[in-house]
């Protein structure tokens, strides 16, 4: 048996760590830490800017009155703030209600089957075609036929919100414990009536959160839109008809060379991403609402 | 005993069944007949200048188009090479800013920051993609392109000796241009990349990552032989998704990359992006002109669905290896 040198035991404190290696680890916790300092400055630019540029303009005359011509100062975008309403609210109707069933059809009936994971790749797939191509797509099936509409700007929009629908409201029923549906179906409930009313529900919070984010993100878009409703000054707070919306107006503001014109561009834009950002805090809330309960 | 229950009685709901599963299943089918459909309609609408042009339509960079219904000579050219060529510069730009900051982003989180700040940065970092690309549009042309010519040209006198970079970073710089439609995009998909690569490192094992640090590696190294190696596959899914987003951007694009079909190696140019021409031309376009902007769609939808399925297949793959690992 040999016999170790007490006197040479291994010192175990941080400094034996060599120094290279301890340089090395300081410059990459530097590094993360500078990486996330790096993606703030954006975000605190640009909404800086919102609040400067965009607050000064908002008043009631803004977001009620008429947009004026482009050469000319004052507010006026009323006629957007309806068609963003009109437009995503009609989204919405099409889109969830297909959305949620799409995915009882994954979680409850489809599973593992074939068809249901096929369905499931492309909903996912899907979520990454770029929103111009369903303006297109929109443009050549509806808008050829039937001229521009606010309703055809709700189609390609529902079309962006379908499959984050999908995907959302599958997760959230994957949650719902199988005892729940054991226990319905024990007490003699058909499928149908088990779906409808013990295992929707349980998972409501989750789908209505996820719900609201699809809604926050096609709130906020423009491409679909471009060929699909026109560009209209006047409020039209119907479906049929040529329309407008604050994403859309702020496209067209924002390159022109009229003070006026660019200082309505920053007003929607603040009212656009007040929206936006209203949705996505609501829908956390309840997300997390959600989520403490299920624990 | 009273009358007792008839468990016989014919069985009257199961025509609500079928029909109730019956509608699930025409919700769900409903995906794939929207994505046949997107392919079918717009190829079938592109198909004129697809048959004008033939293989040129991608590979041509002369850009001439004309409504043939109205005035002007009738030698239209439909070469999209310009587009194509601003599309990938664009987006490559965008992915060289924003995957060592996303991946920073996403180790600073899992890995660096205390567990009750994590939820707070996630959100913050969650704000970004709350951003419609038109507000990112606004603020790049009204506020980052002016700023950034100045920038731009002390750029080019800092890389004037050296080859190469002198040449991206050339003379005569213009606020809207390749490179800031590059700085743009990287913003816009910083947060995807983030969120998607965060997944993949909290699904790295507890045991691996404790088992580095027991045998005294740092932090670093810990993250370095522990947590990298076992999301490479889910980075590299994480990081196309971020490629796909940036290639079908378009109307933060449309703004700020300028609108000028041009192929130069001067980052600092403008140039135009598949998508943003699109936008900007179609509304007064016609005849095979708007049919050749319809083929940009259809090439634009075909890119990207084969990104996000290897991207999808990647991702998954490596959930997979997870799952079968615990």
């Amino acid at each position: 048996m040999t016999v170790v040198s007490l006197a040479r035991a291994p010192d175990l404190t941080t400094s034996t760590v060599a120094r290279r290696r301890s340089v090395a680890n300081a410059a990459a916790t530097a590094a993360m830490c500078v990486a996330f300092l790096v993606a703030m400055v954006p975000l605190v630019l640009i909404i800086g800017y919102l609040l400067a540029r965009g607050g000064r303009v908002i008043s009631w005359d803004f977001l009620s009155g008429n947009i004026p011509l482009p050469t000319a100062k004052g507010p006026g975008m009323g006629p957007a703030v309806v068609g963003t309403l009109v437009i995503t609210g009609a989204a919405a109707v099409m889109a969830i209600p297909l959305g949620v069933f799409g995915a009882i059809y994954l979680n409850e009936f489809g599973r593992r089957s074939r068809l249901a994971s096929v369905i499931r790749f492309m909903a996912d797939v899907m979520t990454g075609v770029p929103s111009i191509v369903m303006g297109l797509f929109i443009y050549t099936i509806w808008v050829l036929r039937y001229g521009q509409s606010g309703l055809a700007g709700a189609l390609a929009l529902a079309c962006l919100m379908l499959p984050v629908v999908i995907r959302t409201t599958e997760e959230m029923l994957r949650l719902v414990p199988t005892e729940l549906r054991h226990g319905s179906v024990a007490l003699g409930a058909r499928t149908w009536r088990t779906v409808l009313t013990v295992v929707l529900p349980a998972a409501l919070p989750g789908i209505v959160s996820g719900a609201m984010l699809a809604v926050a993100r096609a709130a906020g878009e423009t491409a679909p839109l471009l060929f699909t409703i026109g560009i209209v000054r006047e409020r039209n707070a119907s479906l049929s008809g040529p329309n407008t919306a604050l994403s859309a107006q702020i496209f067209s503001n924002a390159s022109q060379p009229f003070a006026g014109a660019i200082d309505r561009a920053w007003g929607a834009a603040f009212t656009l991403v007040l929206l936006v950002f209203l949705l996505t805090v609501v829908a956390r809330m309840v997300a997390a609402r959600f989520a403490s309960e299920s624990n | 005993m009273a009358d007792h229950l008839d468990l016989t009685q014919e069985d009257r709901g199961a025509h609500l069944d079928t029909a109730f599963r019956l509608l699930a299943l025409a919700a769900g089918v409903t995906v794939l007949a929207i994505l046949g459909l997107i392919a079918w309609s717009t190829t079938h609408e592109a198909w004129p200048a697809f048959r004008v042009a033939g293989l040129h339509f991608l590979t041509s960079k002369h850009w001439v188009p004309n409504d043939p219904d109205g005035p002007g000579p009738a030698t239209a050219q439909y070469g999209t090479f310009a587009f194509v060529y601003g599309t990938l510069v664009a987006s490559t730009i965008a992915l060289l800013l924003a995957v060592p900051v996303s991946i920073g982003i996403a180790l600073f989180t899992t890995e660096l920051a205390p567990r009750r700040l994590r939820r707070p940065i996630t959100n913050l970092i969650d704000l970004l993609a709350a951003i419609p690309s038109v507000v990112y549009g606004l603020w790049g042309i009204a506020v980052l392109a002016p700023q950034a010519q100045g920038f731009y040209g002390d750029l080019h006198r800092w890389f004037r000796p050296v080859p190469g970079l002198n040449r991206l970073f050339g003379p005569d710089p213009n606020g809207r241009s390749l490179m800031t439609a590059g700085v743009i995009l990287a913003i816009m998909i910083t947060p995807i990349i983030t969120s998607l690569t965060r997944e993949v490192f909290t699904t790295v094992p507890r045991g691996e990552k404790d088992a580095a640090l027991a045998l005294g590696a740092t932090r670093w190294e810990m993250i370095r032989a522990a947590v990298l190696p076992h999301s490479f596959g889910g980075m590299t899914g994480a990081v196309m998704l971020g490629l796909g987003r940036a290639m079908g951007e378009t109307i933060a694009v449309a703004l700020v990359i300028g609108s000028s079909p041009q192929v130069v190696a001067n980052l600092f140019k403008p140039g135009d992006a598949m998508p943003a021409v699109i936008a900007n031309q179609f509304g007064e376009s016609g005849g095979t002109f708007r049919a050749a902007l319809m083929g940009l769609g259809v090439a634009l939808f075909a890119i990207t669905i084969i990104i996000n399925m290897s991207a999808r297949l990647l991702v998954r793959r490596a959930e997979v290896r997870v799952r079968g690992a615990a």
